[in-house]
């Protein structure tokens, strides 16, 4: 049985849906996790310890743990609490806090290595604190993580496979889908593959579209 | 004949970071419309009593007014918190590094306190903008970022920002120390402009050529004490404290080498 990737065609619509699902989770749970690790940050570096350390210990837990087993827990483990969420639903909520806690160390490190002149600057034309972290030291610290931000989602899109054993059909299960039907699994895991790359290619034109902003603003 | 109530009113200010004293009972009064500048050795306080005004730095002791408001109230934090924001609006604040904010342009830099607090819309914003850049003469400038600006220039757009919120005394913190020797005479303009238009200042400064053409008194601090204070003809020329007398001269010296 040689390779025949003629068979690709008939199966293209599974795939490409596959592909949709994925760039759309991806996308919902790269934002995610940009926001949240703003929050977090902001929480870890300036937050009251009553909510300081309940972050914490999610933090804890989002790192050190698996990020195939933090799937199943927001599956399957929140049904029992009461919490059901459809599963592509907990697939992004799973890979965006995941991430948001990596993204949270890089700004926080970007946060505290912005000037201290800076929140003066913005304290002594009255600026409240919370205003002056949101408005002048937090843009600073964000324009300085995105390239390290952008490592980070390139890992959250590859990692999205994971949310195909929660039962989302996206491209990592469609091409199983594919497979079932075709017994052809090294065609269809290589188009998945290639469409995986594609992906990135396209993830890293935003970004350094962004890049491009940013450095034209400064 | 009563005396005038001071504008700015500095009383029994003391300030330690643990066993070191930086200022030591230290009483200023600053009239309205008055320009007083600080002069005194680097470690002499002078920085950091101008930085009690508006409570960036808190004193440990002693208590500072602007009019009828004190600013280092007691008060639990977040009273503390809204009454400081209040209070810091009417007082501008010029720092040696400039500090614009990187991300913004000068435009922004100089409408974002306004807007935010004052709820400016764009209109008016923009208004607000143009006549303080055009003060500083840089209204060409209006759409740079500051990382494409000189040191002078940035320095103005810091004293338009300041000025944007319409504050009742400006506070310099050696506001041309940082500057290349060329670039120091524009900011110098700029300050001698508010001068002339009866701003209240408290100038911290190295420059006793413009301290003493701009200022109507000044202060000699040295070990965070006030050692002698009085019109700059009378400091500059006949200063009657040694301490005075050492420092100026040594600073001859430094500028004449």
């Amino acid at each position: 049985m040689g390779l025949d990737f003629t068979v690709v065609p008939a199966h293209i619509d599974i795939i490409l849906l596959g592909c949709l699902w994925t760039i759309a989770i991806a996308v919902a749970a790269a934002i995610l996790s940009f926001f949240g690790g703003i929050v977090f940050a902001v929480i870890a570096l300036y937050g009251p310890w009553i909510i300081r350390l309940p972050f914490r210990l999610l933090e804890w837990v989002f790192m050190g743990t698996p990020l195939l087993l933090q799937l199943f827990l927001i599956y399957f483990g929140l049904v029992q609490i009461g919490i059901d969420l459809p599963a592509f639903v907990a697939g992004i909520i799973g890979l965006g806090l995941h991430f948001a806690v990596y993204n949270s160390e890089l700004i926080q490190t970007a946060i505290l290595s912005v000037d201290k002149g800076q929140m003066e600057a913005a304290r002594t034309v009255g600026l409240s604190r919370g205003q002056a972290l949101r408005k002048v030291v937090v843009p600073q610290a964000v324009r300085a993580v995105i390239p390290p931000i952008g490592n980070n989602m390139i890992a959250l899109l590859k990692d999205s496979a994971l949310v195909s054993v929660i039962g989302v059909s996206e491209l990592t299960l469609s091409a199983q889908l594919a497979i079932g039907r075709t017994y052809r699994p090294f065609e269809f895991y290589v188009l998945a593959a290639a469409v995986y790359y594609v992906i990135n290619l396209g993830m890293e034109a935003v970004q350094r579209r962004i890049e491009r902003r940013i450095a034209a603003a400064r | 004949m009563t005396e005038p109530k001071p504008f700015v009113d500095i009383r029994n200010a003391q300030k330690s970071y643990g066993a070191l004293e930086v200022l030591k009972d230290i009483s200023l009064q600053v009239a309205r419309g008055e320009i007083v500048a600080i002069i005194g050795p680097s470690g002499s306080g002078k920085s950091t009593l101008l930085r009690a005004i508006n409570d960036l730095d808190p004193l440990t002791g002693g208590d500072v007014w602007l009019e009828d408001t004190q600013i280092n109230k007691k008060l639990p934090h977040r009273q503390y918190e809204k009454h400081i924001n209040q209070v810091r609006q009417n007082i501008g604040m010029v720092f040696q590094h400039f500090n614009l904010f990187p991300h913004l342009s000068v435009r922004e830099n100089v409408t974002l306190a306004p807007k935010l607090l004052k709820g400016l819309s764009d209109d008016e914003a923009e208004e607000l903008a143009r006549e303080q850049l055009e003060k500083v003469g840089l209204i060409d400038r209006i759409d740079y970022y500051p990382s494409r600006l000189s040191g002078g220039q940035k320095q103005r757009v810091a004293i338009a920002r300041a000025l944007a919120m319409k504050p009742k005394v400006m506070l310099f913190d050696e506001a041309t120390s940082a500057l290349d020797p060329e670039l120091v005479e524009e900011v110098n303009l700029v300050m001698k402009k508010l001068a002339e238009e009866h701003m209240t200042m408290i100038i911290v400064t190295h420059e006793m050529g413009f301290a003493e053409t701009v200022c109507d008194r000044v202060i000699f601090m040295d070990k965070g004490v006030v050692v002698e204070e009085g019109p700059p003809s009378k400091i500059f020329r006949n200063p009657d404290n040694e301490r005075t007398q050492n420092f100026l001269r040594k600073h001859l010296a430094n500028a004449n080498r």
